[in-house]
């Protein structure tokens, strides 16, 4: 009782805190926001008036939308990618009872300790020894490495939340491997499928250390952002751009967070 | 006796894992195991094949030769700009471990009902464009840009000043928000998983709350701080986004010297040369951080 007071106290300094925390890591973001309603070519204060100019510019741009085709469908294929490996492999580690299994799995973790550099660079040394060369295809199995840690943390976490005892009956029910796996293991956790899917994707569709490398003549949106930065003229352009990729991202991941909740929260209130 | 009986009865009834088909572990294994050794591990031992070729313009080199690694252990730019990423990667670890403490402390024995929406809230910024948030300092630290209008704005400043872009320090400010919610996470977990009743036996036993803090909470919380360090040092050493953006020739970082080495300067060997040192430095921040868990975390 007196531990809980001890360390209660002091919990409303923390609290500020942790609101100031928040204000300096949203801050700097929620400015792009801001100033793509800026009528104005400066990104500066005091703001000049509202306007949507900025957004109209985004419409009818060949490039932009290119950029934004080819983001879309990389994102949704590299994360069918990643969404599978991280399926099979967090499931073949939990329960595949191999060593090969569990070795996979930790090199699946691997990328998170290597720079994006570094794996860029080692993919398009890959890409071009196979034939491929900067391409789509490249692009996607680039993504599919860097998601890949994400998926397999998610998945294997919701299979190591799924009770035993469901797997051993169903077995012992005489049920196969595949029809346990496929009948009630990815059943049981498919709102965290669909969690890893989407998060996959977004790491997909903002990625862009190691597209750099891979990218040919079919640029993603990151890589479109990039090369507007360089012109002062189109920052606000950018910025609506940013506003909107920014909107999707947090509509996306916050998605995704009620998904694996709920998945969670189903798997303990139906324990048997 | 007893050992026997129980060894018997497994025996009679085989665990279901030991049932498993060579086709399901098989078609399993598969999409993971293409990608972890091909495109993890064989293009990892890509790079370190290539390193210790020579540059003859062809996609894998000529000759084999230690002529890459030579060059970066005796020419002193490369020790200064190695030098110089692990001393912004160093600072940018330090602030963001110790920013987030508190964090994750509070999310951890304070938040009550609001913890799944802070926790919500504190990494969401982790599922952003990294890009935008680095562009977003672009705009904050410009020289025509947002705070060197809001100083000369509030009467604070009579002149825009140049001081805030291109500098290490910009570098290091917009590496610590970009990479702020990576380290909360691994330090709540530790936090979290602190069993209450050390606490309480703390206090019981008349620990003031900062001893109880220092001997109990602290040690035991080390684990998820060494990897919140790992998980903000790794990608912040081979950076090469934001040195270009906010950076300056002055802050010119280990990834932008790789990244150069693939485009410009095309030499690819020596690239592959300098990332390995890389991926050696990481590996030696590694083994540093497992030595520093063994001694100061696994009190539990």
């Amino acid at each position: 009782m007196s531990a809980r007071t001890d360390i209660n106290a002091g919990g409303g300094w923390l609290g500020l805190y942790v609101l100031g925390y928040l204000v300096f890591l949203y801050l700097p973001v929620l400015l792009i926001p801001l100033f793509s309603f800026n009528n104005s070519i400066q990104a500066a204060f005091p703001l000049q008036g509202f306007t949507l100019d900025w957004y109209r510019t985004l419409y009818g741009n060949p490039a932009l939308s290119g950029a934004l085709a080819n983001s879309l469908v990389i994102g949704v294929i590299a994360a069918f990618g990643a969404t599978l490996c991280g399926i099979t492999v967090s499931y073949m580690d939990l329960y595949g009872r191999s060593p090969l299994a569990t070795i996979i799995s930790a090199i699946a973790r691997l990328p998170i300790l290597i720079p994006g550099v570094i794996v860029g660079i080692s993919l398009l040394i890959l890409v071009n020894l196979v034939g491929l060369g900067p391409s789509r295809v490249s692009i996607v199995l680039g993504h599919i490495l860097v998601a890949l840690p994400t998926t397999v943390v998610v998945m294997r976490s919701r299979f190591a939340a799924i009770p035993k005892t469901i797997r051993e009956a169903a077995l012992d029910l005489g049920a196969s491997d595949w029809t346990t796996f496929r009948r009630v293991m990815l059943p049981l956790s498919a709102p965290a499928v669909l969690s890893a899917f989407m998060l996959s994707f977004l790491i997909s569709f903002d990625e862009f250390i190691v597209v750099f490398f891979l990218a040919g003549t079919e640029p993603t949106l990151p890589l479109y952002i990039w090369s507007q930065l360089r012109f002062p003229r189109s920052l606000p352009t950018v910025m609506a751009l940013g506003t909107v990729i920014l909107t999707v991202s947090f509509i996306i991941a916050g998605s995704a967070e009620i998904l694996r909740h709920r998945g969670l929260g189903a798997a303990r209130r139906n324990p048997a | 006796m007893g050992s026997s009986m129980s060894s018997t009865i497994v025996a009679a009834r085989p665990l279901p894992e030991n049932r498993i088909s060579p086709v399901f572990r098989f078609a399993m294994l598969l999409p993971g195991g293409l990608v972890t050794f091909f495109l993890i591990l064989f293009a990892l031992g890509l790079v370190v094949f290539l390193a210790f070729r020579g540059n003859d313009g062809s996609l894998l080199g000529v000759g084999l030769t230690a002529e890459n690694f030579l060059t970066v252990a005796t020419d002193p730019l490369y020790w200064t700009v190695t030098l110089r990423s692990l001393v912004i990667a160093g600072l940018v670890t330090l602030a963001t471990v110790v920013t987030a403490y508190p964090v994750a402390y509070y999310l951890a024995f304070h938040a009550g009902r609001r913890r799944n929406l802070l926790l919500f809230l504190v990494t969401l910024p982790f599922w952003t464009s990294y890009l935008l948030r680095v562009f977003a300092w672009k705009i904050v630290l410009a020289y025509n840009g947002v705070l060197n209008s809001a100083f000369i704005e509030t009467g604070l400043w009579s002149q825009p000043t140049l001081a805030f872009l291109n500098t290490p320090a910009a570098v290091v400010v917009t590496l610590a928000h970009a990479y702020a919610p990576f380290a909360i996470l691994p330090i709540y977990v530790a936090l979290d998983t602190i069993p209450k009743s050390l606490l309480e036996a703390a206090s019981d036993l008349g620990a003031r709350p900062f001893t109880s803090f220092r001997r109990v909470v602290l040690p035991n919380s080390m684990p998820g701080v060494l990897a919140a360090a790992l998980v903000v040092f790794v990608p912040t050493v081979g950076d090469y986004v934001t040195p270009a953006m906010v950076g300056g020739p002055a802050s010119t970082m280990i990834g932008t010297l790789i990244q150069s080495q693939f485009g410009k300067a095309n030499d690819w060997p020596f690239g592959a040369a300098l990332s390995v040192c890389v991926m050696l430095v990481i590996l030696c921040v590694v083994l540093v951080a497992r030595g520093a868990d063994r001694r100061f975390g696994s009190r539990t």
